[in-house]
């Protein structure tokens, strides 16, 4: 596809953004603020003009480029987008202006906007990239900035969490790191080409790495993946990590980064090791659904409402995990889809909660109580937000989990039946928190708090009115993803002895990125 | 627009109250009071015409057309093969429901403008008021069961709103809040059994599934109908799931009638009516449980009712009961006698609690009937529908209950078989109970002597905010409080109580069981004239009069018997010669409907609330977190390692990463790069 190489634009705009950001002199923070606004209003345009461009019908690599970059070690700028990674970027997009608005009153706003912006250039290179050491670069770089988003505009101990950030996700990539380069290099010895293009990686990989090497490599890069999402039991950076970030971080980190994740699950271990992904999808769907149990209880008993959300993203992510190893196209489908609510919903809990701890300096649900009385209209879009969390049919959680948990059932019931007390539980836990802080007659403290200010709600707003949308329309995101969802499945069909149950299926459509020879 | 252009623009019918619910949550700040109450009230009254209208067309048709007139309005979640549509699905079922949905609902809006009068959320409410109508109007016109899951939720969502309305008072807010809960725990239910029914047939749509009902295996069709029986008893508070029902007396009245007596609270009955070809094809098994379980809930409730002591809470567990017999009926697959009993309970419960918030109204919130009576002198009108109402409940002919609770019992009992049977004697004993205490509530609230009258030396007390209005169980008589007489309340709240009250005396016109009068019964027949439908042996006359006899003799004896004790209300409030009768003990376990609700609370603020902290302290702290700590120190012991991380130069160590990084790439770039070359 010629014409403008718009993601490389997408990347090179927030990080020439970031570098002009830090040109500016340190007395003017406002001249910096105002060009992380624009700067990342100007990648939600162009995500926006991407999903505008894109090809609802096709499967394929979309925008992509593939440019020589680093012909003697086999490295291409290589990028583009299908329906899976699509709206990652397009939530990358929407989310980063969120973030810089809602910390129009952090300290040292140069810097803070500098690391803002070289952090969404990462994630969305992360999304993109379909070159392996692209993407590991870039999965890598993203750790720098939030590394100090948290460490020096974070809460009490900000430093703690924010090295135990590093340290659980760096020894993840560790891994990951061996298993890229061991990947192609078994490549190359197999064909005598270097190469990390994931294309021809993941069509060679399943024939062509032995049972022994396919599994190995697949904990390579299951384990940094895991980390990411997190996974039970590799999860505990998370709530340090959630509650001692400022707001913007707290969004970005539960919105788009853990997904990286979850992405990285889906596009690179189903893709690279189909056959060990279904042999262990068990153990997949296992740590998911005792994910989804063991993040609401653990959520239930939190003295403090950050932690308490953060907890709840375990529980929301094990549905996206479920899905995934499902391994048919409603529960893919239902995985992405969750991948974009919970950036939706959980982004507007912890906006809300930074509303109150902007006021109060607390995030302790003992130290409120009768918000809602005090405050009606913060509290009713906590009302909206919790529910939507919740997943009540007519938002947008709703119909990602029904799918997740509908494409687990047909394959694996006993895991959906399990999974799906996670209903109840992600009632008891929002309801419960909300009823101690912000029902009953105002203390004196809360009763002084002031409203929810415009620049606030602006920020809140537009997710939950997008979660409501897509809960009730959600057909433009589901479209989009079908495509890509069936090739996945298509890919594994390809390689093992799996076949999709009926109730799932759909046609495969023709132009599948990754097309299989079976050689052995 | 065609002959069914109604039948075609039913999501009008939602829609318009739906409306009213967004103008006025997002307005409703703005207006002044009775605004929001009158546009909601308008809109609900328009639905309710547009339902009309829609019914006569359908009527219209033959009675093969009325069936499956299914409109889509566009495609709602589709993935895979896996496709649910917006669509409303007209029938005779759903236009039954429609028609009593709306036209109470827009007679409880209308009491509402005046029971809320002078409210600080007073526009808020009918906010919530509309929304409820719509999702209850959604959940019975969806064409599919996840389109009436929507509206399922929907309704759920508006209940905890409005349980939680005056969410000052901590009660309030925790009867939401458990309301809700239970509710999931029936949704878990629910969300499977769809599960099942799409991994079995591969759709949810009510036509499809239903036709296909008879093609499913007998073992999966029990599955499937007793996890849609899950589902139903959250919703429809059967036990042990009727729990959060008595603590939803919390919110405002008019909300206690609307969604907690007369509408939200039979969409189980609607759902297992909806699904009645899956029920039919378990053979017999799933029926037996619901039915049995109907039975259990409709004598434990009415056990449980009879010696509460709050004006609401009476009626709460003589719905609990009343839905029971619903159930009872679904069971032994009387459908259309279940549905009966759905409208005319939808009458005479409405009138109940329409009336009992007048009667608070006037009390200065008193709840407490030991405190009341005699008050039919100062509040003719209301106390002339209540007693209507009483006595359609405890069964007198020609009052409309008799005839529907007839109906069920003798579908019962000519069912026959043990299960027959002996839904029928509890039924019959429920039904007792049933007599006994609504005679006791309405002498003691409208008979007798009044006690309601503060002594003269008693000074006046502060209006708490947080203050619990409902009377426990253990709760010592409320103090008389009242410095004047009650009166009856404005024509805006005694008119739909009014109307009501009649619709309780004449609803049983809607299906007398003599030939040629089975109105209702005769206009659901089709939907519930499916290949495998239960045939229920018709009785003879001489036989059905014998059963009704019975009926009304138990009645008479129930009414008699509470006349015999509270004839002339009470010495004092607290001689209530019943507790005395029973004996203390007794008295507690049923005043504690058998220490259900205490088990549960004792259960999850116990043992699961000490697993739970257990693993958020001890677990995931200690062991998960411990685990990981301890590898740091490990480290640190070892020396250098992560010394950096204690001393914050981490921070140097993370610009190296960026600094290394950069440094590489750019030697690469230069040494063998040509990123400036070709795109392609």
């Amino acid at each position: 596809m010629g014409g403008f190489p718009i993601l490389t634009a997408l990347i090179l705009t927030p990080a020439a953004g970031a570098l002009i950001a830090l040109l500016m002199p340190n007395r003017r923070p406002d001249v910096a603020k105002a060009i992380g606004y624009a700067v990342s209003a100007a990648v939600l345009g162009m995500s926006l003009a991407l999903l505008w461009q894109f090809n609802a019908h096709s499967a394929a690599f979309q925008f992509s480029e593939n440019a020589r970059w680093i012909p003697a070690l086999g490295i291409r700028w290589h990028l583009g987008v299908d329906g899976i990674s699509l709206f990652m970027v397009v939530l990358t997009g929407l989310l980063f202006p969120i973030g810089l608005l809602a910390s129009a009153k952090v300290e040292r706003q140069k810097a803070f906007t500098v690391w803002m912006l070289l952090l969404e250039a990462a994630v969305i290179g992360v999304f993109v990239g379909l070159d392996l050491i692209v993407f590991f670069v870039f999965f890598e770089i993203v750790l720098v900035p939030m590394y100090f988003i948290i460490g020096q505009w974070g809460h009490g101990r900000r430093v703690y969490a924010a090295t135990k950030f590093f340290i659980f996700t760096m020894a993840g990539s560790a891994f990951l790191f061996v298993g890229i380069l061991a990947l192609a290099f078994m490549h190359q010895a197999d064909t005598g080409r270097l190469t990390f293009n994931f294309v021809t990686l993941a069509n060679w990989a399943p024939g062509g790495l032995s049972a022994t090497a396919a599994t190995l490599l697949f904990f390579a890069f299951g384990i940094a993946f895991a980390v990411k999402v997190p996974l039970v039991p590799f999860h505990t950076w998370l709530p340090d990590a959630h509650t001692e970030a400022p707001t913007a971080g707290s969004v970005i980190l539960a919105g788009v980064l853990l997904k990286m994740g979850t992405y990285g699950f889906l596009r690179f271990s189903v893709g690279f090791f189909p056959k060990v992904s279904y042999e262990l999808s068990w153990v997949f769907l296992t740590l998911a659904t005792i994910g989804i149990i063991y993040g609401a209880v653990v959520a239930t008993m939190q003295p403090d409402l950050k932690r308490l959300i953060a907890y709840s993203s375990i529980a929301h992510l094990g549905f996206v995990i479920l899905g995934i190893f499902a391994l048919n196209v409603i529960g893919i489908e239902g995985a992405v889809f969750t991948m974009v609510s919970h950036g939706l919903t959980t982004g507007a809990l912890f906006l809300l909660v930074g509303v109150l701890y902007d006021r109060r300096h607390t995030r302790l649900i003992s130290a409120y109580r009768g918000i809602w009385k005090a405050t009606p209209i913060l509290g009713g879009m906590f009302v909206i937000a919790m529910f939507a969390s919740i997943g009540l049919p007519g938002f947008s959680g709703f119909v990602g989990e029904f799918l997740a948990l509908l494409g687990t059932f047909l394959v694996h019931r006993p895991y959906a039946i399990v999974a799906a007390i996670g209903v109840i539980l992600a009632a008891l836990y929002l309801l419960w928190a909300f009823q101690r802080a912000f029902t009953g007659v105002p203390d004196e403290e809360t009763a002084k708090m002031p409203e929810i200010n415009g620049r606030e709600l602006a920020c809140v707003v537009p997710l939950l009115v997008l979660s409501f949308v897509f809960g009730v329309y959600p057909k433009p995101i589901l479209d989009r993803v079908q495509p890509a969802a069936a090739c996945v499945v298509r890919h594994v069909e390809d390689t093992t002895n799996y076949t999709e149950p009926k109730g799932s299926a759909v046609k495969t459509p023709k132009d599948c990125p990754l097309k299989v020879e079976v050689t052995r | 627009m065609s002959a069914r252009g109604a039948l075609d623009n039913a999501w009008i019918i939602p829609a318009l109250p739906f409306f009213g619910a967004a103008v006025i949550l997002l307005f409703g700040k703005r207006m002044r009071e009775p605004i929001a109450g009158v546009i909601a009230t308008m809109l609900m009254a328009a639905s309710f015409l547009y339902s009309v209208t829609m019914f006569f067309q359908l009527r219209s048709l033959p009675s093969e057309e009325r069936l499956n007139n299914v409109h889509t309005l566009f495609t709602w979640i589709a993935a895979g093969r896996f496709s649910v549509s917006f669509g409303t699905l007209v029938d005779p079922l759903s236009m039954t429901f429609v028609l009593f949905i709306t036209g109470i609902a827009t007679l409880i809006h209308l009491y509402s403008i005046g029971y809320m009068h002078g409210d600080a959320r007073y526009s808020r409410f009918f906010g919530y008021l509309n929304l409820f109508a719509a999702s209850m109007l959604v959940l019975v016109l969806g064409s599919s069961f996840l389109t009436t899951f929507l509206g399922w939720e929907g309704v759920g969502l508006c209940s905890y709103l409005l349980i939680s309305f005056w969410f000052e008072r901590t009660a309030a807010a925790v009867g939401g809040k458990k309301a809700f809960i239970t509710n999931r725990v029936g949704d878990f239910g629910f969300m499977l059994a769809m599960f099942l029914i799409f991994a079995t047939i591969g759709s949810l749509d009510y036509g499809i599934v239903n036709g296909k009902a008879d093609t499913i295996a007998a073992s999966t069709a029990t599955a499937i109908a007793l996890l849609l029986f899950v589902g139903a008893a959250g919703k429809s508070a059967q036990f042990p799931l009727h729990i959060w029902l008595p603590d939803a007396m919390e919110g405002p009245t008019p909300v206690s009638a609307l969604i907690h007596a007369a509408t939200m609270v039979t969409a189980g009955v609607y759902l297992i009516a909806r699904a009645a070809p899956i029920v039919s094809r378990s053979g017999g098994t799933a029926g037996t449980v619901i039915a049995c379980v109907g039975a259990g809930t409709a004598l434990y409730a009415a056990t449980a009712a009879l010696v509460q002591n709050d004006i609401k809470r009476v009626l709460a567990y003589s719905t609990v009961s009343q839905l029971g017999f619903m159930f009872l009926a679904l069971g032994v697959g009387a459908f259309a006698a279940a549905i009966f009993h759905v409208i005319t309970h939808a009458f005479f419960k409405a009138t109940l609690f329409l009336g009992a918030g007048s009667v608070i109204h006037e009390s200065e919130e008193n709840q407490d009937i030991r405190t009341m009576g005699g008050m039919r002198k100062f509040m003719p009108i209301t106390a002339f529908a209540f007693i209507l109402a009483w006595l359609a409940i405890a069964g007198v002919p020609p009052f409309s209950g008799f005839w529907s609770k007839d109906e069920i019992l003798g579908k019962a009992f000519a069912v026959g078989g043990w299960q027959g049977y002996l839904v029928w004697g509890v039924g019959l004993l429920a039904a007792l109970l049933t007599a006994f205490y609504m005679s006791r509530e309405t002498l003691l609230v409208f008979f007798g002597n009044e006690r309601f009258r503060a002594p003269a030396d008693a000074h006046h007390h502060e209006h708490d905010p947080t203050a619990t209005f409902t009377v426990g169980p253990d709760d010592p008589p409320h103090e008389p409080a009242l410095t004047h007489d009650p009166h009856e309340t404005p024509p805006t709240m005694w008119i739909p109580v009014l109307i009501l009250g009649i619709l309780a005396l004449f609803g049983g016109l809607l299906a007398l069981p003599f030939h040629g009068l089975e109105f209702l019964t005769e206009w659901l027949e089709p939907v519930f004239a499916y290949p495998g439908a239960p045939e229920i042996p018709s009785e003879s006359f001489l036989f059905a009069f014998t059963l009704a006899s019975i009926a009304v003799v138990i009645a008479a004896i129930g009414i008699t018997i509470a006349f015999g004790f509270y004839r002339k209300g009470l010495a004092t409030p607290e001689s209530d010669p019943l507790p005395k009768k029973l004996g203390s003990h007794a008295t507690r376990f049923l005043a504690h409907a058998w220490y259900i609700d205490d088990m549960v609370a004792a259960l999850v603020g116990g043992p699961l609330r000490a697993v739970a902290n257990w693993t958020a302290n001890v677990f995931d702290q200690g062991v998960i977190d411990g685990a990981v700590n301890g590898v740091g120190s490990l480290f640190r012991l070892g020396g250098q390692g992560l010394r950096v991380v204690q001393t914050g130069r981490i921070r140097q160590y993370a610009l190296w990463i960026i600094i290394g990084t950069v440094a590489i790439v750019t030697y690469v770039v230069i040494r063998f790069g040509d990123l400036a070359g070709r795109w392609f």
